[in-house]
């Protein structure tokens, strides 16, 4: 059986869950099964969670991936928490853009601009 | 311009399906292809293949699926063919409609044809024909 948290590395900044994802390849269904999984179970641990995904490692992305994403930021929704996502390769940011989720996420270009606006205090969310 | 098709074929599972894809990906290496080419290939075929394993095989894993594939330094011509009843393209939903941009399923075939220069479906709606021009 495979470790817990294989496929992402998880990490706190003044209260928002910073996940990078250690695969390059978001690809197949194996490997998106296992992190849709991690990442449920990480919202579903802490309510009204802000979570930023970081995708500075990820150079592939399917579109089962982005359903994996919808899903996350309802449930992200339903729990009355904050779902952003940074550091998007501009192939990817292609993906987002073709199927207009660019429009449907919070999208930032690094993980600083990202936590300045989650973090109370430090500036005003972007929709 | 080669006319040849190599042929593939792989059981209705995502891990069958995964010894396709560096076989395609080494020949448009082999003849030059930008990395964006191998990107939206790469793509467009994982894509292909979900749909053949999911809604044409329904994932049965008797069931195979069958992909040809014919590469030049001209253009890449890919082939994925399942055993299904096959579908009617203009009947897919538009994921990028408000009321369908929240649904987690329904974008394959749309990145498919973002990606692609041709993409195109047999009559019976079973086999999907993508190309891939090398520019």
């Amino acid at each position: 059986m495979e470790p817990a948290q294989a496929h992402l590395d998880v990490e706190r900044h003044d209260g928002v869950v910073v996940v990078s994802f250690l695969d390059r390849k978001i690809l197949d269904e194996l490997n998106i099964a296992r992190i849709e999984e991690e990442l449920f179970s990480l919202v579903d641990s802490e309510v009204k969670i802000r979570l930023l995904l970081d995708f500075a490692n990820v150079e592939h992305l399917s579109s089962r991936a982005l359903g994996t994403l919808i899903s996350l930021m309802k449930r992200v929704r339903g729990q009355q928490g904050e779902l952003a996502l940074c550091h998007i390769a501009p192939r990817i940011f292609d993906v987002f853009q073709i199927t207009r989720l660019d429009r449907s996420f919070q999208i930032f270009p690094g993980r600083e601009q990202a936590l300045a606006a989650m973090t109370p205090g430090q500036g005003p969310a972007t929709t | 311009m080669a006319t040849h098709f190599s042929t593939l074929m792989t059981r209705s599972s995502p891990a069958s399906a995964r010894r396709v894809e560096p076989r395609v990906l080494d020949e448009l290496r082999r003849y030059g292809y930008t990395e964006q080419a191998i990107f939206a290939v790469r793509l467009a075929l994982e894509e292909a293949l979900a749909n053949a394993i999911h809604h044409g095989n329904h994932g049965d894993a008797n069931k195979r699926v069958r992909v040809e594939y014919c590469i030049d330094d001209q253009r890449a011509v890919i082939r994925v063919c399942d055993e299904g009843e096959g579908f009617t393209r203009c009947v897919v939903p538009d994921p990028t409609r408000p009321e369908n941009l929240e649904k987690p399923t329904g974008r394959g075939i749309m990145l498919m044809e973002a990606f692609m220069n041709e993409v195109r479906w047999n009559d019976r709606g079973n086999q999907v024909e993508m190309v891939k021009r090398n520019e």
